[in-house]
């Protein structure tokens, strides 16, 4: 909302320079965005009268002027105008100078002549012909009459305003104005709020009910529509002084009658339109909802397509406006109207803002209306045109008003505690305080019973937390003291879950890996993307109504395609390898359609390429285990069932037979898919299986007493054996003495068998108890060695 | 022989003093006092000396022993300094070359600003709590005073699954959550993903983070609210920041507020980073709103609380300098090794 700093300070007298205006009433809760000043660009332009004007001897579209600027010596000034003549009075940009916009003017030669500055025109300084309908389209601006030499146009013109750019918030309409903003800065300043005094002469006498009905068919979305008649309407431009408030408020200045609707609109907050009264059929005004299907062509020469949601200005036989949003083409007030009927009506905010937004036609009513206005005011808005009507001459308003008020909005009551004000904002204000802040802002203060009457452009005041802003507000925040909160002491901390999940991001990243970000929804594209089986749980989504495009409609059920997709972006810039992780959720309904809220699991993702192969990764994750303290629970399992992974070399991962993640080769053909050239490696896995088996609790083992014995072996199996089947049979024929078995070699070329392959192990014994002897690890050694070739048919090699 | 004694002995350091390598060393030890060394050839003729002069001279013959060994041992430790000093010489290495690092993986920003911000408030005795993405209208809007036609609800901000479920437009949310457990005092802090319908561009992001806080106690003012949120400024900002509440209006806030906080890049002169104001814009707070303890089971005659939210992503751009939002969610790794 731009507000003019000159039509404030008729409300309310701010002495304040405009800096200080600007942090002040920002502080007090109307927060500035920002401020520009009108005319503010010019410089060093000064009223001058042509004295001669003669051909420029060089070029036929040039003249040479003599311009008189009320100094000793005159300036000689080429220019291309054509509408000039000896003694006009003109705006002359010394050399020097800057026009709006920042443009600078300095002497320049033109074919051969000198020219001291330059002639403006009205669009050089920054307006046009709405501001200055005297002024020439294309040519130099003249004044009208005699003006004194050498002065600054800017004050001549009365170009010069600042406007202040205020945010205001939704909870007050009623800001939305000028009456509204000076009510805030009067209460800032604790000084007179001025509002306009409004008084109708209604010289041309008769009744405005003989000219206009109104009828209201819809209450709950029209609680107010309140008419005036004017007739013997003159339509002409209006005076300068209004044009300029219309022009710094930004809104371009057209003609009286819908200057005036616009001055009541930014002067009161309420919206005014004006209807050709012959077009009004039967001279009968209905409020009523459109049909469905129902055409009406706008003011800005669009045909609208309606539907009964939304609300019309009819007569018996047509719409003539959208309610609240534009006026009909139909009623559109001509050069010769006779008569006009002004329209101050209220809205129901929401209904204007949804029909706005269907119609994708936000106006500067609609914009207001949609906030939600008082009804209270249309009486006296109707009323402000009815007497600047009067005053600019634009006709003769006809006596009374037409209002049709169903349900008065009535003022309310709101008691206060002033022990309770402190006590919410922790500060110590007197009542008496307080009350002359509620007066400041318009509420009647009732001492005896501390409470108040609140106004209806105060919809916001419902309670005394409300009160207690206003109080605090105009108090000042910066007054209220920053305390930290006794009360009960608290522990602050991470629950289980949450310590989990940082030591998990800790050990990615001591792994090696970035930690990744995705968004949660995508297209439904990724599941033939990642070739996941059509009757696949994860193709049941939770999805988007309303999503930004197809690519961002179902919430995730697989976090593949976020690390897929990062990961192909990396390798298409052409990093060499890249490593990620991402703790993010997949969102798996319950049941569809969706009733209630799906489950949403936490999941970890790993995704990788460059130099590295299966067991890179595959450490990555045991690491990880091994630092959750659930290394022993956790088994890998050949996998060859997951669509989008390698057949042949992925493993799940289990506790207990319970898959809860997997780590293995993507898939080659998804690789292609996605458009990664090389061996991407992934492994998933489900946070709260993590965040069940993680074991935190560390026991100390005491140090070794005793030394150990280590003895190799080596041994020739089958290529289909695992070597987790080898530790098994070492491990439960190894005996009691059995510290660790560690895999040194696995060996498949020259010297083994074709089909079979070369395994090596160190096994290493130690007592708790004592120094073992030879005969006691030669043993074991022998136990195993005969274990492994029952059990698998394991030769031992010769070293 | 007193002689005889001393002219070895003054040989043995002229000769100890000139040697320069350890076998020569070896060698001057044997001819000295090896068995047949020049020494012990002198000793044995002691027999020849008469009762009063062996005593003499066996003390003479001692001390040279002893200090030609002592001298024999200078020697050597000379010897072996100038080993070791010609060995380590031969061990010169560039020691501007780069040295060997491990693989290192890095958080990412918005991580590191959202524990670092959970820390803080952590510190001041707050837990973490969370709540679902995919949310219910009620505990969206209801339940947070934002009744069905208020202009936040509109199509345009929110992403509907249903016309009950929603993906949450803030965290506060969680704020509705947490006062239904009915577990009183609160003080928590709820960071998370929360989702708006904006086309994504360089400063516009349909996903992005907040971080929430609420607490709620009996006799909480706005005082403790201001407290809480200097305090938290400063640790994240340092100590030099200042902060700036002005009243401002959320629906389940009364009295509401925005904090600025004194620009980063002037410290609050004015600059082209704050526009010209000194202060930048960081977070909402405000009392929480009678009507959403009510609704959430909690008296607020008997308590009273405040409640923030932040965006988080705005926090790490201005930290990091981070000119684009779209980087935060590319995963390029010459990016998040930055961080």
């Amino acid at each position: 909302m731009d507000i003019p700093m000159s039509w404030l300070k008729e409300y309310a007298n701010v002495t304040t320079d405009i800096k200080n205006f600007i942090e002040d009433i920002t502080m007090t809760g109307s927060k500035v965005e920002g401020y520009t000043t009108m005319g503010g660009d010019i410089e060093n332009v000064v009223t001058g009268k042509i004295k001669k004007i003669v051909k420029h001897p060089d070029a036929d579209k040039l003249v040479i002027t003599t311009v008189d600027i009320g100094k000793s010596t005159d300036l000689t000034i080429v220019t291309g105008a054509t509408n000039l003549k000896e003694g006009d009075y003109v705006p002359v940009a010394l050399d020097n100078s800057k026009l709006a916009g920042g443009v600078k003017i300095h002497s320049g030669n033109l074919r051969g002549v000198t020219s001291e500055g330059m002639l403006c025109s009205i669009q050089e300084l920054g307006f046009d012909l709405h501001d200055f309908p005297e002024a020439c389209e294309n040519g130099i601006y003249v004044f009208p009459e005699a003006v004194e030499l050498g002065k600054n146009v800017v004050d001549v013109l009365d170009l010069k305003d600042d406007v202040v750019e205020f945010e205001i918030t939704s909870n007050r309409p009623d800001c939305f104005s000028v009456l509204g903003i000076a009510r805030e800065a009067a209460a800032t300043y604790q000084i007179p709020f001025q509002y306009p005094e409004i008084t109708v002469q209604e010289k041309a006498g008769e009744n405005a009910s003989d000219y206009i009905s109104v009828e209201i068919k819809n209450p709950e979305l029209c609680p107010r529509y309140a008419a005036r008649v004017v007739k013997n309407v003159k339509i002409e431009p209006s005076p300068r002084w209004l044009r300029k408030k219309l022009r710094a408020a930004g809104i371009r200045p057209i003609n009286n009658i819908v200057d005036i609707t616009n001055y009541v609109m930014i002067e009161m907050g309420q919206p005014m339109h004006a209807f050709d009264i012959d077009c009004i059929a039967e001279r009968k005004i209905i409020v009523r909802n459109a049909k469905d299907g129902e055409q009406i062509t706008t003011l800005d020469g669009n045909v609208r397509n309606l539907d009964s949601s939304m609300l019309v200005i009819s007569d018996p036989q047509k719409a003539v406006a959208i309610a609240g949003v534009m006026g009909g083409e139909n009623s559109k007030i001509s050069e010769n109207a006779e008569a006009i009927l002004f329209e101050s009506a209220t809205f129901h905010g929401s209904n204007i803002r949804v029909t706005a937004k269907k119609l994708g036609l936000r106006t500067d009513a609609s914009s207001k209306y949609e906030k939600g206005l008082d009804p209270n005011m249309a009486w006296d808005a109707v009323n402000r045109a009815a007497q600047l009507v009067e005053m600019l001459g634009a006709g003769e308003v006809v006596k009374g008003v037409v209002d049709c008020y169903p349900n008065k909005r009535e003022k309310w009551t709101l008691n206060y505690s002033p022990e309770k004000i402190n006590q919410l904002l922790g500060t110590d204000i007197s009542e008496e305080q307080m009350q002359t802040i509620f007066e400041h802002i318009g509420l009647e203060v009732n001492r005896q019973n501390h409470s108040v009457t609140v106004p209806t452009f105060r919809p916001d005041l419902e309670a005394q937390a409300d009160l207690a802003e206003e109080v605090a507000r105009f108090y000042g925040y910066d007054k209220i003291e920053p305390t930290l909160a006794a009360g009960t002491p608290t522990v602050g901390k991470r629950n289980r879950g949450q310590i989990i999940t940082a030591i998990v991001k800790q050990n990615m990243v001591s792994s090696g890996l970035c930690e990744a970000m995705t968004f949660s929804f995508e297209s439904p594209k990724v599941f033939d993307k990642l070739n996941i089986a059509t009757d696949s749980y994860l193709r049941k989504t939770v999805t988007i109504s309303n999503p930004l495009g197809e690519d961002y409609s179902i919430m995730r059920t697989t976090t593949l395609n976020g690390i897929l997709s990062s990961l192909a972006t990396n390798y298409n810039r052409r990093n060499e390898s890249a490593g990620l992780f991402e703790i993010g959720k997949v969102y798996l309904p319950k049941a569809l359609p969706i009733t209630e809220l799906p489950d949403e699991i936490s999941t970890l993702t790993i995704g990788m390429y460059g130099k590295i192969d299966f067991y890179d990764i595959k450490g990555i994750v045991e690491r990880l285990f091994e630092v959750l303290g659930m290394s022993d629970k956790v088994d890998y399992i050949t996998e060859k069932n997951i669509t989008w992974m390698h057949p042949t070399r992925t493993a799940s991962i289990c506790i207990n037979d319970k898959q809860f993640g997997y780590v293995g080769e993507l898939h080659p053909q998804i690789a292609t898919n996605y458009g990664i050239g090389t061996k991407v490696y992934l492994s998933v896995i489900d946070m709260p299986a993590l965040i069940e088996y993680a074991d935190l609790v560390k026991e100390y083992q005491p140090l070794p007493k005793f030394p150990s014995v280590t003895r190799d072996i080596a041994m020739v199996v089958k290529e289909t054996v695992t070597v987790k089947e080898i530790e098994k049979v070492i491990q439960k024929h190894a005996g009691q003495y059995l510290e660790s078995i560690t895999l040194f070699d696995v060996y498949q070329g020259k010297q083994i068998e074709k089909g079979l392959k070369s395994v090596a192990y160190s096994i290493t014994f130690r007592a708790t108890d004592k120094t073992l002897v030879d005969q006691d690890v030669t043993e074991a050694m022998k136990e195993i060695v005969d274990s492994l070739s029952n059990e698998l048919q394991a030769q031992l090699r010769d070293k | 022989m007193k002689q005889k004694l001393k002219e070895i002995h003054d040989r043995a350091i002229a000769t100890l003093k000139e040697i320069g390598q350890m076998k020569e060393l070896e060698e001057a030890k044997v001819k000295l006092l090896g068995k047949k060394g020049e020494l012990t050839a002198v000793l044995k003729e002691m027999g020849k000396l008469s009762k009063e002069e062996r005593p003499v001279i066996g003390q003479l013959a001692n001390e040279v022993r002893q200090d030609i060994e002592q001298k024999l041992e200078e020697a050597k430790k000379r010897l072996l300094a100038a080993e070791q000093e010609i060995k380590l010489a031969a061990e010169t290495i560039d020691v501007t070359m780069p040295g060997r690092k491990c693989t290192c993986g890095h958080k990412h920003p918005m991580s590191i600003v959202i524990d670092e911000i959970s820390d803080i408030f952590i510190g001041m005795g707050y837990e973490i709590a969370e709540g679902p993405d995919v949310e219910k209208d009620y505990y969206n809007f209801e339940a947070l005073n934002i009744p069905k036609d208020h202009p936040a609800k509109d199509e345009q901000d929110t992403f509907y699954i249903n016309g009950d479920i929603l993906l949450r437009t803030q965290t506060s949310p969680v704020q509705v959550r947490t006062m239904e457990k009915g577990k009183l005092p609160i003080r928590v802090v709820c960071p998370g993903t929360v989702y708006r319908s904006d086309e994504v561009d360089a400063t516009h992001s349909p996903v992005f983070h907040q971080l929430e806080g609420l607490v709620v106690d009996k006799g909480i003012t706005m005082g403790d609210l201001k407290g809480a949120l200097a305090v938290f400024a400063k640790e994240l900002f340092g100590k030099d920041v200042k902060v700036r509440f002005r009243p401002h209006h959320f629906p389940f806030t009364e009295p509401s507020a925005e904090m600025d906080v004194s620009c980063f890049a002037c410290g609050g002169k004015g600059c082209r980073v704050c526009k010209g104001e000194g202060y930048i814009e960081l977070l909402g707070c405000g009392m929480v709103h009678p009507k959403v303890l009510k609704m959430s089971g909690i008296d607020p005659e008997e308590y009273s609380g405040f409640a923030f939210g932040m965006g988080l992503e705005r926090v790490a751009m201005q930290r990091y300098g981070i000119t684009d939002l779209r980087l935060l969610f590319e995963n390029d790794v010459k990016f998040l090794k930055q961080f």
